[in-house]
């Protein structure tokens, strides 16, 4: 089966062009149906090919495949290729199932709405150039993968476009990322000048056997494609865009914004480890951009009320778990979390949006209240999600990922110890944070009616999802609950191991942050509460620590300023002087030619005679 | 004799078109498509390895070649030579022309006949610029090719026309002015040294100056080459041009006349000049990152959606001029590519403009809004276009952006990192179109207004030939390297000295 | 024949050309303008007779019939015009005719 991965990324496209084309012209039900049923097959196929990948894996378990000759041109060849190997199938893998059941969702979440082919079209182009970007072997193919992703983004946050506001976010969310793009293709220049190839992991080789470690080209390169990374996960200090980047439609939230496309920096970091091993200060400074960005973002959670603003904080926090695992070389558990945050972010995306659904899309959760017994389904789902999200102590897969990682961080040095500070206060914060919105939402008084029952195509999303968030964790088990290592097994042969860690120290004072938050949450939040008030320290936090409207009074001010002041190009007014000059001299020279005989006389008289003075005197 | 006919057939077919204007409206747009496609069959038989006979020492890249004494008592003669770099554009000319013919076709109902002579011609001109390596004959061309597009601005323009269409003609003619006098000065300095007056570009080159002469001969063509591309500060002209012309005057502007610009860069300054264009290079690369950005900036404060589009044209060509000058392999084939790939999606967007105008009888963006729901056909493709020309991956742009800035990274570190800046300002101005015309609130005039009527099947038909065209640049460009490789090896072989910059990719490469 | 001195013939030449040129500048009337045309016709004829003389060469003389001949030619066209503008301008003043309006 596997000579037919090429078909895994070609599937979506084939979707997405198909409804493209077919624009207007489709039913719904048809439309609907076509974006479910090529990520469905997608993930068919990409199952059967991981369950032929693991009970006969390839030679180096790597299995190559090369579509076509993208390129040769003075020195610099490009193969269109694929690379499958344990980190990209595992990328494969929760891209394709945890993207065919949000297609699934949303066939029924966006039923009614206009646009609902275009809306698939979108999503299933986006599922393609994620898989490409996972599955690329060589960096020019990743980065097409990497921009369309970005693409996919932004029509789709911009998917409701009559609303500016939409596009505004939109625009910003592409812009922003492309910022870091721009730091990544710039790390592909170099890149590509210094170790001669395209090739992925040819480069890695070259890199590892021509630079030292510390050189300050590899560091340069890492930070380079850090630029990228940060840029695409939504990590300081490009995460600005991803508040806002909730104003799309709650699935694309849950795949785009949550599950696949912001987790690309973690999982381009984890793909070029091996130059980041060779660049300690660049590998330092993902630690401890991780650290940061979980931090604020765990207390910029706390301050909103928009239920999908929590879970983007919430997200961007996340991630920065993972750059912290990354920071410090304990490269599984980052993957772990991955995927585990696949799982619980896009069960609380999918059903934050069942919620809202029923509610006419209003996402404040003081207009919520008392939906536990109204939508049971949300409830448990989302309960589900946030004991996930938390890392409630054993029952959830969060906790055993989020273990990982905090366990890694404590085995890393000084450095390792204060970063598990970090993610240990994170930790504290995730539960507060979740659990209020839990209790707000779905305890304390009802306001307003709620009605109306989910089909199977939300139900079944949800209930898989709530499994997953569950026991998805038993893949990966430390050693004092049964040392189970099946991630890290199949890693194994492209991520460099971790550090083994038997105290269980740090493992119970996270498992105490965390339930402390959750406890902390309940006594706050048990019984209704008023909308916080607006104090400066809420604002500031409210506002994720004023990088927006830094950003904006730096950088997008004066540039619109430039742009409006020099809307006509004073270049051109140089030319209109030469223009003006030139009419002014015809205006005065044209007032000899006056028509008057004797004037012309004159001129000619005086003409002669000085002709004749200067041919006679010279 | 291939090559006469190439410039033969558009140049009657021309004039017939014009007479037969008087009979039918539809006869010269028949006539002209015929002429077109016949002509593009021609150059596309031309397609092929370079022919090794026929061709002087150590110019072995041309593919065809015709030669014919002209006025021999002043070294001129009718020569015309063709290499992979000539065909690609000449087919990307005749293509040009040939769309522009069928999106004029509802658009110019007035003095169809002259319309088309004056776009055949134009044509003409340009194929003719493309062939010919006499430098009499090169500036004969040069200067045929103005007078047409100057009728095509003047005659069936918008408004400002007259304005436009002078200006344009002034600042082509005052460069192409210098250019002569560097010709000309150029023939004599060769004349002093060896005796023989030719304007033979093959016998020119390498003729023998001091520096400072050799400086300013190769101001006077960079200038009118900088002129046509347009590079800033030379720029000022192209925005009122294209925003005057008819769609395909425009088309035709940006397609294929700015190219004549780039074309010339590569044919004339840097094998003529070698020395002085390699201490030159430094500026150029400077103007051209100056242009990339400068131009972004400009294209963002627009609000007539075809002065928005003409200024990212020419922060597209300030790549082509860093590339240029970066003056290596990989440059100058990002540099090829950049040109089709632009000629093609600015060819389509002013195309999507002009059909707006036609539509909704205004340019300015703040008229528009939320046209998704109206016309969607014209406002997916002109998200589609926008996108290609910010330059995303899989389309022929980013190819063309990724191999200039590849090559100029060799060259110059700090130009590079500033001009991929312009990767970030192409987003922000073409998703500001998208946002400004085609998303956000319906302007609030349609409403006493007939809905606009979507894309016709012509114009759906040249949208999606044009994006499949900028598909296959981006996903498979190799035929086109083969195509010109050889033409710019012959550039590179002249041109590089000795501690050239591309010694230090090449040590790399393991 | 005696000799008329050089000297003497082209002073007499440059003085009579310097007065009808003053006068074509100073007059308004057409008509002195064209008499002082005649005057200044007639000086360039003395000095090409005083030069033949001086050379024995017979061209200072064909050259005043020439200039006679011109001279009779430009009055009879120069009058003609005059009669013209006297209907349209009975002053014949040179400066009102600075535009070319009928």
């Amino acid at each position: 089966m596997r000579e037919f991965l090429w078909l895994v990324p070609l599937l979506p496209l084939i979707g997405s062009v198909t409804l493209m084309l077919g624009a207007g012209r489709l039913t719904m039900r048809l439309a609907g149906t076509i974006g479910a049923v090529s990520v469905g097959l997608a993930a068919i196929l990409a199952f059967t090919i991981a369950a032929g990948f693991l009970t006969n894996p390839p030679a180096g378990s790597v299995y190559q495949q090369t579509l076509w000759h993208w390129l040769n041109v003075g020195g610099v060849s490009a193969t269109f290729g694929l690379r499958l190997d344990p980190l990209s199938l595992v990328m494969m893998l929760v891209i394709t199932g945890v993207g065919f059941l949000i297609h699934l969702f949303a066939t029924e979440y966006m039923e009614g709405e206009d646009g609902y082919g275009r809306f698939f079209a979108h999503l299933n182009l986006f599922v393609a150039a994620m898989l490409l970007l996972v599955l690329a072997d060589n960096f020019l193919a990743l980065y097409t993968g990497w921009e369309g992703v970005g693409l996919g983004s932004y029509l789709l946050i911009g998917f409701w476009w009559r609303d500016p506001a939409n596009g505004l976010a939109a625009r910003k969310a592409f812009i922003v990322t492309r910022i870091g793009d721009t730091a990544l293709f710039l790390g592909l220049l170099l890149i590509t000048s210094h170790l001669g190839t395209l090739n992925i992991a040819d480069a890695m080789q070259h890199a590892t056997q021509s630079w030292p470690i510390g050189s300050p080209i590899a560091t340069l390169a890492a930070f380079l494609l850090l630029g990228g990374a940060v840029g695409k996960s939504a990590q300081l200090p490009l995460q600005t865009w991803l508040p806002d980047a909730m104003v799309g439609p709650t699935p694309v939230s849950a795949l785009i914004h949550a599950a696949t496309m912001v987790t690309a920096g973690v999982y381009l970091i984890a793909r070029t480890h091996a130059l980041f091993l060779l660049a300690p200060a660049a590998l330092l400074t993902v630690g401890i951009i991780g650290g940061a960005t979980l931090l604020l973002a765990g207390f910029s959670a706390l301050a909103q009320n928009d239920i999908k603003r929590i879970l983007a904080y919430s997200t961007m926090s996340q991630i920065g778990y993972m750059f912290l695992a990354l920071g410090v070389g304990a490269w599984d558990a980052a993957l772990f979390h991955l995927m585990t945050h696949a799982f619980f972010k896009a069960l609380l995306f999918l059903s934050a949006g069942a919620i809202t659904m029923r509610l006419h899309h209003e996402q404040d959760i003081f207009k919520m209240g008392g939906l536990a017994r109204r939508l049971p389904v949300a409830f448990w789902s989302f309960l589900i999600g946030s004991a996930a999200l938390a890392a409630l102590p054993l029952v959830t897969a969060g906790f055993y990922s989020k273990e990982a990682i905090l366990s890694g961080a404590w085995a890393g040095g000084t450095s390792g110890r204060v970063l598990w500070l970090a993610g240990v206060v994170g930790a504290f914060m995730t539960g507060l944070y979740i659990f209020r919105a839990v209790f707000i939402v779905f305890f304390g008084e009802e306001h307003g009616h709620v009605s109306g029952r989910y089909g199977w195509r939300i139900t079944t999303p949800l209930a898989v999802l709530s499994v997953l968030a569950v026991l998805g964790g038993l893949i990966e088990v430390p050693p004092v609950f049964g040392h189970v290592t099946l991630l890290s097994n199949l890693l194994a042969p492209v991520l460099p191991a971790t550090k083994e860690v038997t105290d269980i120290t740090p493992l119970l004072l996270a498992s105490l942050a965390a339930l402390l938050g959750i406890a902390l949450a309940a006594l706050f939040y048990w019984r209704p509460t008023q909308r916080p008030a607006e104090t400066p320290l809420w604002r500031f936090w409210h506002a994720a620590g004023g990088f927006d409207w830094l950003y904006n009074r730096v950088l997008v001010r004066p540039v619109l300023w430039a742009a409006r002041v020099n809307s006509d190009d004073f270049i051109d007014s140089f030319y209109d002087v030469i223009a003006w000059a030139t009419k002014a001299i015809h205006q005065q020279v044209r007032r000899t030619q006056n028509g008057r005989v004797r004037w012309y006389t004159a001129g000619l008289a005086i003409g002669s005679v000085s002709l004749i003075a200067i041919a006679v005197l010279l | 004799m291939t090559l006469v006919w190439l410039l033969l057939i558009p140049g009657i077919g021309g004039a017939v078109a014009w007479m037969a204007g008087g009979r039918h409206p539809n006869l010269p747009r028949r006539i002209a498509l015929a002429v077109l496609a016949i002509d593009f069959i021609i150059a596309l038989s031309l397609i092929g390895p370079a022919m090794s006979s026929a061709i002087p020492a150590g110019h072995a890249a041309w593919i065809a070649s015709f030669e014919r004494p002209w006025i021999p008592q002043l070294g001129i003669s009718f020569e015309l030579y063709l290499d992979g770099l000539s065909l690609v554009l000449i087919l990307l000319t005749i293509a040009l022309g040939f769309i522009s013919v069928v999106i004029s076709w509802t658009e110019i109902t007035d003095r169809v006949g002259l319309f088309h002579a004056n776009l055949l011609w134009s044509v003409t001109g340009v194929i003719g610029v493309f062939l010919a390596l006499d430098l009499f004959l090169f500036f004969f061309f040069w200067e045929l090719m103005l007078v047409p597009m100057y009728f095509l601005i003047a005659l069936w323009g918008h408004e400002h026309r007259f304005y436009a269409a002078i200006k344009f003609f002034i600042f082509t003619q005052g460069s192409g002015l210098l250019m002569l006098v560097a010709i000309l000065v150029l023939v004599f300095v060769h004349q002093q040294t060896t005796g023989h007056f030719t304007f033979d570009y093959l016998a020119l080159l390498g003729t023998k100056m001091n520096p400072t002469m050799a400086f300013w001969l190769m101001l006077g063509f960079f200038i009118a080459f900088a002129v046509k591309l347009p590079a800033v500060p030379f720029h000022t002209w192209l925005p009122d041009a294209h925003t005057a012309a008819p769609t395909a005057g425009s088309v035709l502007l940006a397609g294929i006349l700015l190219k004549t610009g780039a074309y010339g860069l590569i044919r004339f300054v840097v094998p003529l000049f070698p020395d002085a264009a390699h201490a030159f290079a430094p500026y150029a690369m400077t103007l051209g990152v100056i242009g990339i950005l400068y131009a972004a900036l400009l294209a963002y404060g627009q609000n007539d959606m075809k002065r928005l589009v003409a200024y990212s044209s020419v922060s597209h060509m300030g790549f082509v001029l860093l590339g240029v000058f970066a003056w290596n392999t990989l440059a100058l084939q990002g540099v090829v590519i950049q040109m089709l790939a632009h000629g093609v999606s600015t060819g389509a967007l002013f195309i999507l403009v002009g059909a707006l105008q036609e539509r909704i009888h205004t340019r300015d963006m703040r008229q528009m809004g939320g046209l998704w729901g109206s016309i969607p056909h014209l406002s997916a493709f002109g998200m589609v276009f926008a996108i290609a020309s910010l330059g995303l991956p899989g389309l022929g742009n980013f190819i063309g952006e990724f191999l200039i800035l590849l090559g100029s990274f060799q060259v110059g570190v700090p130009l590079t990192v500033i001009a991929a800046i312009g990767l970030v300002a192409g987003a922000a101005y073409a998703l500001l179109l998208v946002q400004r015309a085609f998303h956000g609130n319906a302007a609030p005039h349609d409403e006493t207004a007939a809905k606009p009527c979507d894309l016709t099947a012509p114009h759906l038909l040249v949208m999606a030939g044009l994006f499949l065209a900028l598909l296959g640049l981006g996903l498979y460009p190799q035929p086109v390297f083969d195509q010109v490789a050889a033409g710019l090896a012959v550039v590179q072989h002249d041109g590089t000295p000795s501690t050239g910059p591309t010694t230090q990719f090449a040590e790399a490469t393991p | 024949m005696a000799n008329v001195p050089l000297d003497q013939g082209l002073l007499l030449a440059a003085i009579l050309f310097a007065l009808g040129l003053t006068g074509v500048l100073v007059r308004r009337n057409l008509l002195f303008m064209l008499m002082s045309l005649e005057v200044m016709l007639n000086a360039a004829g003395i000095a090409f007779i005083v030069a033949g003389a001086r050379w024995a060469a017979p061209d200072g003389q064909i050259m005043f019939i020439f200039v006679l001949t011109f001279a009779a030619a430009e009055v009879s066209v120069g009058l003609a015009l005059i009669l013209l503008i006297h209907r349209q301008n009975p002053m014949l003043d040179a400066d009102a005719g600075d535009r070319l309006r009928g």
